[in-house]
């Protein structure tokens, strides 16, 4: 394994292979087998400056870390990256193009990614975006990279835009009665102009998370009880609160023996992917995020790739394996590849980062 | 080959009357919302379906023909300006919004679509499309897409890229591309985010997936005025270090408010030397237990005057002379060039002390108007066009004011574009190698240069510049530049 220490250093590196795989903190464990380069020592944060809401970091900053020190500002990263406490890094974050629930409400981390200093495949360092929150020059090299894998080269240096974070925190658990209920709440709640954070549902619960000033969350947490009608509600607030989400951005809630896939979805194909998985759903625990947006599938290591992508196969979904033993980890959209080619012969000529 | 053949394959597409070719036919295309950039197309085409579209681009690749894709011309960058001699695809009859699904909080629009429709909409299921153009109720989604939009909102919510998940484009060989898709997730390379802002260097969206919003139920706008700039950027200052996350902060100056008193009667204070607009938005229960905040902090910050809008109405005239100051400062000048830097916030006061300098070197007035929250200037440059040389000694002192955002460590385009105003700094803010690597890019996916050629990246072909006076929009009051 390659532990590059500098810009230079990945350039070497890049230079000196044929093929190249990279990995972060290795927690989405899919993507990051026979990884040949690893980002471990290229870690910390250059600059922030909480009154200009950005920072910049080395690829292999663990996100806690851009975390604590963002805290210490009262500031934080809008998108709620997965994974944190799991060891991941800024980089890996980036190149899965993973946001957490919390993303519902200002965006992903595409929307919050504004720099990026990366290596190409024929070991130039290249610039693309800017270091301030409003940039409209040059092609968006940034967003390229979100959900790249890494194909279009290495990640050296990120900047991002923060927001202050809200005072705090409460969550509203709505009891539901099973997953039409659960998609009909979550489209009013969505729709309603009650600024959610997150807005989370399994056929269980519609789970609501709020934030903003401490001395107007009660008020905040009876208005969205006002529109979930008769049903049930139960309210966590500090440590109940923080522990609830830090479960779900941390997916504690897979179970052993299980592979975490991602599932973009839109909020309508909520009740068809219900029904995909109430087969097997015993055996299938599964969550809905993003007001609707992804759905997380903790899928049964017995019943592996094959089956998923033949269950899945009338959807034509896009998917992305974060865990487990996949061939495939990744499948997206084709309809986008002619584009991607002709960028990927001046990014890569070599094809040193497919595959 | 020869353009004969070419127009005779398009009169295939196009009847008479959707393929102009005729001198004062071609009149209107020649220019944008920077008017003093000017060139000859030698047609315009109107489409009215996708297809059209994607037969004229197959047509302009086969006879290697330069096209420039078009929706309403408000271009503050010159991104509109046709190639001389080259094709004019104008969009606006591509107007349809194809599908609008509120529970799902996305519109499906094609490229011809004017910006406000959308959240008109959209309005009565309380929905809204974010991105708010200054030129929002004549611009293009289209248009929009091609340059990253931006508005007074961005901090917040940011710019078209933001708010767009996936498309449907014509890349300039007449390939069709998907990218994205009615979901705010995906897997893969973000493509979306890579097509928008192009420039129309990457070809032309021909469906675009908006993502919308529920309105803010809530907003809560003031108004403060202060002796000095300084103080002002020290009160957007405070705002930043107090937590709060206002959805818009906006200075004007002394001489940009004399244009707004100048075009709305006395809307401004005689006496002060800045004022800043800060707009609260939420829920009635943030905004109700934020206000109290704000007003601290605002009179912490020295205001001599706080004037908070008590209603709709009086929100709706606060920034009616925000967004009123641009087309105003054509009373108090003949002509003006609006310049868009951005610089890191912090360094604001620097930039408006050195702008300050800059302009009595040249002996020039700029006005500035500004979104503060993002550092985004405004600058505009007044002169008199009549006058020999003065056009040129204002893209002088503009040029100046962009070195000055790029030695600060900022952009030379916060939400206008590169287009062909902007093109020389490119390689400032970028670099030899980094500019370089962004010509390959382009090189690979269109290697003819036949989209929008001279647009965005540095080249060596630029029209003439000429002083034409505003727009013809822009005099009539209907779009204002920003």
């Amino acid at each position: 394994m390659l532990t590059p220490e500098s810009i230079e250093e990945v350039q070497e590196a890049v230079l000196s292979q044929e093929r190249i795989r990279i990995a972060g903190g290795g927690t989405k464990s899919a993507l990051s087998r026979d990884a040949s380069l690893s980002t471990a020592k290229l870690s910390g944060i250059l600059e922030y400056e909480p009154s200009e809401y950005t920072f910049t970091a080395l690829a292999g900053t663990p996100l806690a870390v851009i975390r604590d020190e963002l805290a210490k500002n009262g500031q934080f990263l809008t998108f709620d990256p997965p994974f944190v406490e799991a060891g991941a890094t800024i980089g890996g974050t980036v190149a899965a193009g993973l946001s957490g629930p919390g993303r519902f409400r200002f965006g992903g981390v595409r929307d919050f990614f504004l720099g990026v200093k990366m290596v190409t495949g024929d070991g130039q360092a290249i610039f693309g975006g800017g270091k301030v929150v409003k940039n409209a020059a040059g092609f968006d090299i940034p967003k390229l990279n979100v959900g790249g894998l890494g194909q279009w080269g290495v990640i050296v240096e990120l900047t991002f835009k923060v927001f202050p974070a809200p005072g705090e925190f409460a969550t509203i658990l709505v009891e539901t009665s099973g997953a039409s209920d659960a998609r009909e709440l979550t489209t009013k709640l969505a729709m309603a102009p009650v600024e959610l954070f997150c807005l989370d549902s399994n056929s269980q619960s519609v789970q609501v998370r709020v934030g903003g000033l401490a001395e107007a969350i009660d008020a905040r947490c009876r208005r969205v009880q006002s529109l979930v009608g008769d049903r049930a509600v139960s309210i966590l607030r500090g440590d109940d609160d923080n522990r609830h989400w830090s479960d779900a951005r941390e997916f504690r809630w897979v179970p052993e023996g299980h592979s975490l896939v991602k599932l973009p979805i839109s909020p309508g194909e909520m009740s068809n992917v219900a029904e995909t998985l109430s087969a097997p759903e015993a055996t299938v625990p599964h969550r809905y995020s993003v007001g609707g947006n992804v759905v997380w599938i903790a899928w049964p290591d017995s019943l592996g790739q094959t089956e998923f992508d033949r269950v899945f196969a009338s959807r034509g979904q896009n998917r992305l394996a974060l865990t487990g033993d996949w061939e495939q980890p990744s499948q997206i959209d084709p309809r986008g590849a002619v584009f991607a080619d002709r960028l990927q012969t001046v990014f890569d000529p070599g094809r040193k980062f497919a595959g | 080959m020869s353009t004969d053949a070419f127009y005779t394959e398009l009169r295939r597409i196009y009847s008479e009357d959707r393929l102009l070719t005729k001198n004062a036919q071609l009149v209107p295309y020649e220019s944008d919302g920077l008017t003093s950039f000017r060139a000859k197309p030698s047609g315009v085409v109107l489409p009215q379906t996708q297809d059209e579209v994607i037969r004229t681009v197959k047509l302009c690749h086969k006879y290697e023909v330069p096209f420039t894709a078009r929706g309403s011309g408000t271009s503050l960058s010159g991104g509109s300006v046709p190639v001389e001699n080259g094709l004019v695809i104008a969009l606006n009859r591509l107007n349809r919004i194809l599908s609008y699904e509120p529970g799902q909080r996305i519109a499906v629009v094609e490229p011809g679509v004017i910006n406000l429709k959308v959240s008109q909409r959209a309005a009565p299921d309380g929905l809204y499309y974010a991105p708010d153009p200054s030129s929002g109720p004549v611009c293009t989604i289209g248009g929009n897409v091609a340059f990253n939009s931006g508005g007074a909102h961005c901090l917040k919510y940011g710019m078209t890229s933001n708010h767009v998940l996936g498309m449907k484009v014509v890349l300039p060989d007449g390939e069709l591309c998907t990218f994205g898709g009615s979901s705010l997730e995906s897997t893969g390379p973000d493509l979306t985010g890579m097509f928008i802002g192009s420039e129309g260097l990457f070809g032309i969206a021909l469906e675009i997936t908006l993502r919308m919003l529920p309105k803010p139920e809530r907003y809560y706008t003031l108004q403060a005025a202060y002796d000095s700039l300084e103080k002002a950027g020290n009160a957007v200052a405070l705002v930043v270090a107090s937590g709060m996350l206002p959805g818009a902060m906006e200075i004007m100056d002394r001489l940009s408010m004399d244009a707004a008193n100048a075009q709305l009667g006395d809307c401004y204070p005689k006496d002060a030397k800045a004022v800043l607009i800060v707009e609260l938005e939420g829920t009635n229960e943030e905004v109700e237990a934020e206000k109290p905040k704000l007003h601290a902090v605002i009179e912490e910050s020295g205001a001599h005057l706080i004037d908070a809008a008590k209603n709709d109405a009086e929100r709706s005239r606060i920034w009616t002379g925000r967004k009123s100051a641009f087309s105003a400062v054509g009373r108090l000048s003949p002509d003006f060039i609006v310049q868009d830097g951005v610089v890191p916030r912090t360094k604001l006061g620097e930039a408006l002390a050195e702008i300050d300098r800059l302009a009595d070197k040249f002996g020039m007035r700029v006005a500035n108007v500004f979104h503060a929250g993002d550092g985004n200037l405004h600058p505009l440059v007044m002169f008199d066009g009549r006058e020999e040389g003065a056009l040129h000694k204002a893209e002088e002192l503009a040029g100046e004011i962009i070195r000055l955002c790029i030695r600060l460590g900022g952009s030379i385009t916060g939400e206008h574009g590169v287009g062909l105003e902007k093109r020389a700094y490119f390689g400032e803010m970028y670099g030899e190698a980094d500019t370089d690597f962004m010509q390959r890019l382009r090189a690979a996916v269109d290697p003819l240069a036949i989209a929008n050629r001279g647009k965005k990246l540095p080249s060596a072909e630029a029209p003439a510049l000429t002083s034409r006076g505003a727009h013809p929009l822009e005099q009539r009051g209907i779009v204002s530049r920003m």
